[in-house]
């Protein structure tokens, strides 16, 4: 499996595509640092950004990853090789390759800026931490869906709607559903819907620790009560290893049955 | 050496393979043919673990090869089509199976011998196709497996190339090594095979020597008496 991520990894960074992603998240953190004195307030803008942008770009790189070695898979499929040290290896080799443009590129402006001085480095890790958690599953995601469907066109356009699914749509859902049943006690409930959405879920967690709970009134205090404490926390970080876990475990067993 | 039972395998509805049993002795030349659209490919494949059957066991050097990978380490395979990760270099693409597979000092030689030296240092995408089967048929040969499974070799191939590559299955074929061969070429087949399957819609039709085939369909040549059969049954 190494071997495999190795060269999926050294592909990848051979590719113009890892340095236009470094490029962009090096630029942005640069921008953002010029332009705002307070470094908790870049935080908050950066984590817009990548709430967004990095589920996009893990689903779309992992699917076009996949059409693109088609013929290398193949290779390596009639090699002495096991199936799931293959794909577990080209997942690996994408997924981190994603996530190191991720870290290298965010993290050397802020560490330029003094970050290690500042009190912003544990919400700073906290944004790296789960971007790389939505890299890996997004990317995940995106390989289940590109493992199911042969055709290209098909695979981006389910892999699109994922991501609008649950970046957009299911906040829309679960916004309309608070509405409707505002009569009825809902914190548990509200709980529940986050937990479920790994890009809803990163963003609770990073407001809850910038302490802007205020803000969100009621339901902000029971959530500041569960997402603040360290048991909330793990809970999270256990969430979203599932979110993770799951899908590589489809991915895995699906890609057994598969014929080539 | 390679043992068949019952094989079943069908792509959705489409049924490529309906019930196949083959005994592939050690040693030797061993041709499956068969019009297109007719499973050779698929059942190579199966043989390889890329295609997983419906039903059926495949014994592959006396193991069952059902979640088994270390066996295709016995198994040197020329795909069909030789479609390979264009940004990669000859000489890198080369270096990468070594390191997946061991290494070998065969290389060089077959390098030599298919005059792939000035591409070395080109990019897959940017070779012609009948380089790209050159690399391909260095990439199968390099390695020193008792069986080699060979999809349609001489696609693309000019003759000189063609000639290297029959001394060189005659050549391993002496050192006792199996091979099993699918061509449309039908002077080729003939040519270097001891023994052909000929499969018809998912079925075995006839399993046998070339002049067994010539009296069975009453035709003095070899390409007439594989015509004669794909008429009588479509005709």
């Amino acid at each position: 499996m190494l071997k495999i991520l190795k060269y999926s990894f050294y592909d990848l960074m051979r590719s113009r595509w890892s340095y236009v992603y470094f490029a962009f998240y090096l630029i942005l953190g640069i921008v953002l640092l010029f332009l705002n004195t307070d470094l908790s307030k870049a935080v908050i803008t950066l984590m817009n950004v990548i709430i967004v942008l990095v589920p996009l770009i893990g689903t779309i790189f992992g699917v076009m990853y996949y059409y693109n070695s088609k013929e290398f898979t193949e290779l390596l499929l009639a090699q002495p090789l096991n199936r799931s040290s293959i794909f577990l290896g080209q997942y690996l080799g994408v997924a981190l390759s994603l996530s190191m443009s991720l870290i290298l590129g965010l993290g050397l402006p802020f560490v330029f800026y003094g970050l290690f001085k500042s009190n912003a480095i544990w919400d700073f890790s906290l944004l790296l931490i789960t971007g790389t958690f939505l890299t890996l599953i997004f990317t995940a995601l995106a390989f289940n869906i590109a493992l199911s469907n042969e055709n290209k066109i098909k695979g981006f356009g389910y892999a699109i709607l994922l991501w609008l699914f649950l970046a957009v749509i299911y906040d829309g859902l679960f916004l309309m559903s608070l509405v409707l049943f505002e009569d009825y006690p809902l914190d548990k409930l509200s709980l529940f819907g986050t937990m479920l959405n790994p890009i809803d879920l990163s963003r609770t967690l990073i407001l809850l620790k910038l302490d802007i709970s205020a803000l969100l009134g009621y339901t902000g205090a029971v959530f500041k009560k569960f997402f603040g404490t360290n048991f909330g926390l793990i809970v999270s970080i256990i969430m979203l290893s599932v979110w993770v876990i799951l899908p590589v475990f489809r991915m895995l067993n699906k890609a057994k049955k598969k014929d080539f | 050496m390679v043992i068949i039972e019952n094989l079943h395998k069908k792509f959705n509805k489409n049924i490529v393979l309906s019930g196949i049993d083959l005994n592939i002795n050690e040693g030797g030349i061993f041709a499956i043919l068969g019009p297109n659209g007719s499973g050779k490919t698929t059942l190579i494949k199966s043989i390889l673990g890329m295609v997983i059957p419906n039903k059926g066991t495949l014994t592959v050097l006396g193991k069952n090869i059902k979640h088994n990978s270390t066996y295709r380490n016995k198994i040197d395979y020329l795909p069909q089509i030789a479609n390979f990760p264009s940004n990669l270099k000859v000489k890198e693409l080369i270096k990468m199976i070594k390191d997946l597979r061991g290494n070998t000092l065969e290389d060089e030689h077959l390098i030599n011998l298919f005059k792939l030296e000035p591409f070395l240092n080109k990019k897959l995408g940017n070779l012609s196709g009948g380089t790209k089967q050159k690399v391909n048929i260095v990439l199968t040969f390099m390695f020193d497996s008792p069986l080699i499974i060979l999809d349609e070799p001489t696609t693309g191939l000019d003759p000189i190339s063609l000639i290297r590559l029959k001394e060189l299955i005659q050549s391993e074929k002496a050192k006792g090594k199996t091979f099993i061969i699918t061509s449309h070429i039908m002077s080729f087949v003939e040519e270097v095979s001891d023994e052909i399957v000929f499969i018809l819609e998912g079925k075995i039709y006839f399993k046998g020597s070339i002049n067994e085939l010539k009296t069975k369909t009453n035709q003095p040549d070899f390409e007439h008496a594989i015509a004669s059969i794909l008429i009588n049954n479509h005709a």
